[in-house]
């Protein structure tokens, strides 16, 4: 019998704590795929955030550091200045690089570092318990805006992709979905590519994935992905925000 | 290699890459903005790396990062500066990696300014960020011995896998006096880093560099691990100066450019036939507790002077247990005490006026 397909062996043998429907697992494994197809995971550095994925440091199966709220990207930076030779990686959730970490983020692309970051863009903070993030939508209910998330009190959700975009040591940003298989394989091109920036020694490459948290929204997972697409992706618009080659 | 005169901070400077730091991550900030200057020179030619962070936050995680791929790095500030790296400091810390921290004090609270003090004992000693932890506390009192100790303080803290904080003060850094840079003289046995994230390159099981202990056995645990390097850093690396401590009716303690002064006005003490001790703490944690026992049973009493309003007279009074009373001068806000106001103290001592 031949194996068709098995488990990344970029990914470490355990069961992760996500919640039943969240996108977490569907990234983890694009990101693994893209580190083993590029024969980069034995010299890849991950750096976990503090959020959901706080725990990605087991999952991962390559040498990973555990950095403080939103630091990432300057753990990172230390490890990639001294280790130039080596893949480094950051994934972080919304409330990590959006808000605490946005100075980081800014600043590491700033200075192009050579690095990548996977950044998981749910609309909420989910390890806390679903309080409002910068990038919760408008009348969007959180524990923090039991109304719905006001412009006049909180302004408007962030756009990070838009953002990062202007800044000439990024070079290449997008932003995937992983709702459904199309977008899924659309995410994955985006990651390889972002990988590949790295490699290249071209400067700072972001995916941003909008993504689902089925638990923190109150809605089952495919509820979830339907209010994802309805109200998500029209105010995330997917796409390439920047790419090296192109310009 | 004869002296040469020098600038505190680029003594600092100098020795750090003497003592084999490579990578240096930090953030303008008044009174140490030449170590970073000089470093940002000097490191390139060395094959070494300076990154001017974005702050200082960035920069004690960009320490973090560096010192987590085996490199031997550090970050220097001054006082609000050092305050914004405490949180990085904690995870280091909990992560165990080896790194300098350098603090040029100065006034404080809040922005405070610019001039000499020692306001951040406790910031240093107690553990300015979060957590059950301690940092290795240097407080040189010259340039010579600031030489030396930056040159040993990356293999100190290779050693115990233990953040190492050398506490100066505007005055360390801005003076200049003639030093010689030689080699760290204790050598230690150092494992290698094998516990560094560098890639598993297919040959071992993935590197974690971690504090996160959700399981509470488990990080009850982990504190247990760092107090038994705790204590055997209590055992080995505690450092002081004692002068004329048997004999004295007055014990001063002071540490840093104090003591200095301190040691003037004992001088003077002298010549007017007072006998008057000195116990110089350089290393602030671990305390030298040992220094007191020494003390004489019926000396008068012990005068801790500092630029500040108290802090290392906590240490002193644990130190001397009851055995003897404490008392305490000191001047604040980059104001400096003066010889004759502690010749002043001393005396009231002696007359019982205090």
């Amino acid at each position: 019998m031949s194996v068709v397909y098995q488990k990344s062996r970029g990914l470490t043998d355990v069961s992760t704590h996500y919640c039943p429907g969240c996108t977490h697992g569907i990234i983890h494994k694009l990101v693994a795929e893209c580190l083993v197809e590029l024969d980069i995971l034995e010299k890849s550095i991950g750096v976990a955030p503090v959020g959901c994925a706080v725990l990605a440091y087991d999952y991962f199966n390559c040498d990973m550091q555990e950095a403080a709220h939103g630091r990432a990207p300057a753990v990172g930076t230390g490890i990639k200045r001294v280790q130039p030779d080596k893949f480094v990686f950051t994934y972080q959730g919304d409330g990590d690089l959006a808000s605490i970490g946005s100075n980081e983020i800014v600043q590491v692309a700033h200075r192009g570092e050579k690095i990548s970051t996977i950044f998981v863009n749910n609309a909420i903070y989910g390890m806390t318990g679903g309080q409002m993030a910068p990038t919760t939508l408008i009348g969007q209910k959180t524990t923090t805006c039991q109304d719905g998330r006001k412009e006049e009190l909180a302004g408007k959700p962030i756009k990070i992709s838009e953002m990062l975009a202007t800044i000439d040591g990024a070079k290449y940003i997008a932003r995937v979905s992983v709702d459904s298989p199309a977008h899924i394989r659309q995410a994955k091109k985006a990651i390889m590519r972002a990988f590949q920036t790295q490699l290249e020694g071209k400067g700072f490459s972001l995916v941003e994935v909008i993504s689902s948290c089925p638990t923190n929204w109150g809605k089952s997972p495919v509820e979830a992905l339907n209010w994802l697409r309805d109200n998500m992706i029209p105010y995330y618009p997917l796409g390439v925000y920047k790419d090296w080659e192109a310009e | 290699m004869t002296k040469k005169l020098m600038k505190g901070n680029e003594v600092i400077g100098e020795a750090a890459i003497n003592g084999g730091c490579r990578y240096f991550f930090g953030y303008p900030i008044t009174p140490q903005n030449e170590v970073p200057e000089y470093l940002s020179k000097r490191l390139p030619e060395v094959g070494g790396m300076f990154v001017q962070a974005e702050s200082e936050i960035a920069a004690i995680n960009m320490v973090y990062g560096a010192a987590g791929s085996g490199a031997r790095a550090m970050t220097s500030s001054s006082s609000p500066g050092i305050a914004l790296k405490q949180e990085g400091i904690s995870y280091i810390a909990g992560a165990m990696l080896p790194c300098v921290i350098v603090n040029m004090v100065r006034g404080g609270p809040g922005l405070g300014g610019i001039q000499p003090s020692q306001c951040d004992y406790f910031q240093a000693t107690r553990g300015g960020g979060n957590g059950d932890y301690r940092l290795i506390v240097y407080a040189p009192n010259n340039l010579q011995e600031t030489a030396d100790i930056m040159s040993e303080a990356f293999e100190t803290s290779d050693y115990y896998r233990v953040p190492v904080m050398i506490l100066g003060d505007g005055m360390i850094g801005q003076m200049m006096e003639p030093v010689e840079i030689t080699p760290p003289k204790k050598k230690r046995n150092l494992p290698a880093k094998d516990w560094a994230t560098t890639g598993t390159d297919g040959k071992r099981k993935p590197n974690i560099i971690n504090s996160l202990y959700l399981n509470p056995a488990q990080l009850e645990e982990h504190n247990l691990k760092l107090e038994k390097i705790y204590e055997d850093i209590k055992a080995n690396e505690v450092r002081y100066e004692a002068y004329n401590v048997e004999d004295a009716d007055v014990v001063c303690v002071a540490y840093g450019t104090t003591s200095r002064i301190v040691k003037s006005a004992i001088m003077e003490c002298e010549e007017e036939g007072l006998k008057v001790g000195l116990i110089r703490p350089i290393t602030l944690w671990p305390y030298p507790d040992e220094a007191f026992d020494k003390i004489k049973k019926d000396c008068k009493g012990l005068l801790c002077v500092e630029m500040s309003l108290g802090q290392m007279i906590d240490d002193v009074k644990i130190a001397a247990n009851g055995r003897w009373k404490s008392y305490f001068y000191g001047r604040t806000g980059g104001m400096i005490p003066e010889p004759e106001d502690i010749k002043n103290e001393i005396k009231k001592i002696i007359r019982g006026e205090k």
